[in-house]
């Protein structure tokens, strides 16, 4: 029998991660898209690391980092009672850090093909840089905007390095669907381990499907 | 949209509760134990149908390296008795420290038989890949290197060895095909998944390596638990010995 555990947790840390991120990435691709500073390449070169970091590289920084024994973890579980090294918590900060490329580039590469008389249009009609983000830019974006949702969420449901290093294979807690996989590869139940595998492949077929579909529609002028 | 995704955080924060009730424990436990824990979890829920057990596995090196990070156990079982006294000692462990049984390790394969060459059996020409844990962090990858040594094999059959992240995964190298032949855990051996399978055993001699004494403690996060006390006090029962009997495991 299929557990769901697993299921609900991965739903529940994409989920979290998908939305903060989404908080992060637009003011950050924002500046990225409209800063005159040559820094923002440094900053740019840093969002993309991700990409091509092992995970465990990222794990074992993480995994320093996050440990109530060292500076900054010591400092969390003082000021705060947070704990990120085997929990929850600590999975959603690691999946934000793995996937922001996902969500950054893609509303990045959106904004950088607006032109820019977009925005200089709204600002001659007088209103704010608030205002002609949230109310002329994002809406004219809106398919990368779906691109970097599904990305990023998708990506997240197949975190498997950073979260085996940093999670610690707890039930409920950390134990997510890749790692329960692994689980039952290892227990030779080959039967169950299918199952989760087949879930995964059939999700990120049908993820790949959506993006795919969408921007095939946004480019004759309907999107969804 | 922002409102759309502001209720969607809502919701799933909303509804994410955790804590743990006090009737449920999580176990660590080394990966020998995979099968024969299962089996006296299963006994045990039968008695305490309350009661809730969870078994995270692994090499008992990497479960002592997170225990010690403060990953959130109950109770430890360890291939290797040395890490739960170490704990102890850092305070980590609060009970003492229970011997539950001596490990033995198996060369088993479905491609050789090895009962006819034993240990020689790992030169054999169909052997070309042999499956051990990790020595780093597991206990049965280090007796499995010692055996090699004390037979002064090790040297020859080195560039064959393949390593598993613990002991399990080293014998679902073997079982999957992957490897020819694997030291492998009896009590992996000898359970009903690895039986149903075309393989054989031969037990490596004892004197071959040091003993494999296993031990459990239970760690400060239960120090108040009545579950983790009661099961503590049925494994070191008969009928938990006898399960771990069915699976190899000796006393002293």
């Amino acid at each position: 029998m299929l557990q769901w555990d697993p299921f609900i947790l991965t739903f529940k840390l994409a989920t979290v991660t998908t939305v903060i991120l989404f908080l992060l990435s637009v003011p950050l691709a924002y500046w990225l898209t409209y800063s005159r500073y040559k820094i923002k390449y440094v900053v740019e070169a840093l969002v993309g690391l991700p990409l091509i970091l092992p995970p465990s590289v990222l794990g074992f920084y993480l995994l320093l980092a996050f440990s109530p024994q060292n500076a900054f973890g010591k400092f969390l579980e003082q000021y705060f009672d947070l704990r990120l090294v085997f929990t929850f918590e600590g999975l959603i900060v690691a999946s934000i850090i793995y996937s922001l490329p996902f969500m950054v580039q893609p509303i990045h590469n959106g904004l950088k093909l607006l032109p820019l008389s977009l925005v200089e249009a709204s600002y001659t009609l007088g209103k704010g840089r608030l205002t002609t983000l949230l109310r002329v830019l994002l809406p004219n974006i809106r398919t990368s905007l779906i691109t970097a949702f599904v990305l990023s969420f998708a990506h997240t449901v197949g975190e498997f390095g950073v979260v085996l290093m940093v999670g610690g294979n707890i039930p409920r807690e950390t134990r997510v669907v890749s790692i329960a996989l692994y689980d039952e590869v290892e227990a030779m139940n080959y039967q169950q381990a299918n199952l989760y595998a087949i879930t995964l492949l059939l999700f990120a077929f049908l993820t790949l499907l959506i993006v795919y579909l969408v921007n095939y529609r946004s480019r004759f002028g309907k999107v969804l | 949209m922002i409102k759309i995704i502001l209720l969607l955080l809502f919701v799933v924060t909303g509804t994410f509760s955790r804590g743990q009730s006090s009737d449920a424990i999580l176990i660590a436990a080394a990966s020998d134990l995979k099968f024969a824990l299962d089996s006296v979890v299963t006994v045990f829920k039968k008695a305490h149908p309350g009661a809730s057990i969870e078994v995270t596995y692994g090499s008992s090196g990497k479960l002592f390296e997170q225990i010690s990070h403060t990953a959130p156990f109950d109770l430890f079982f360890s291939a290797d008795i040395e890490y739960p006294l170490t704990l102890r000692k850092k305070g980590i462990a609060v009970s003492e420290v229970y011997p539950y049984g001596i490990g033995r390790i198996v060369i088993w394969s479905q491609v050789i038989d090895p009962n006819k060459e034993q240990i020689n059996s790992l030169q054999d020409k169909m052997v070309n890949n042999i499956a051990i844990a990790n020595p780093q962090h597991a206990p049965y990858g280090r007796r499995a290197e010692e055996a090699l040594k004390h037979y002064n094999l090790y040297e020859m059959v080195k560039g064959k060895l393949v390593y598993g992240e613990n002991i399990s995964q080293a014998a679902q190298f073997v079982t999957a095909g992957a490897a020819d032949a694997g030291i492998i855990a009896l009590s992996l051996a000898l359970s009903p998944t690895m039986k149903k399978l075309n393989g054989h055993y031969y037990v490596i001699p004892e004197t071959a390596h040091k003993p494999l004494e296993q031990g459990f403690v239970i760690l400060k996060k239960a120090e108040q638990n009545p579950v983790a006390i009661a099961f503590k006090d049925f494994m070191l029962g008969t009928e938990a010995t006898k399960i771990l009997g069915n699976f190899g495991f000796t006393k002293k």
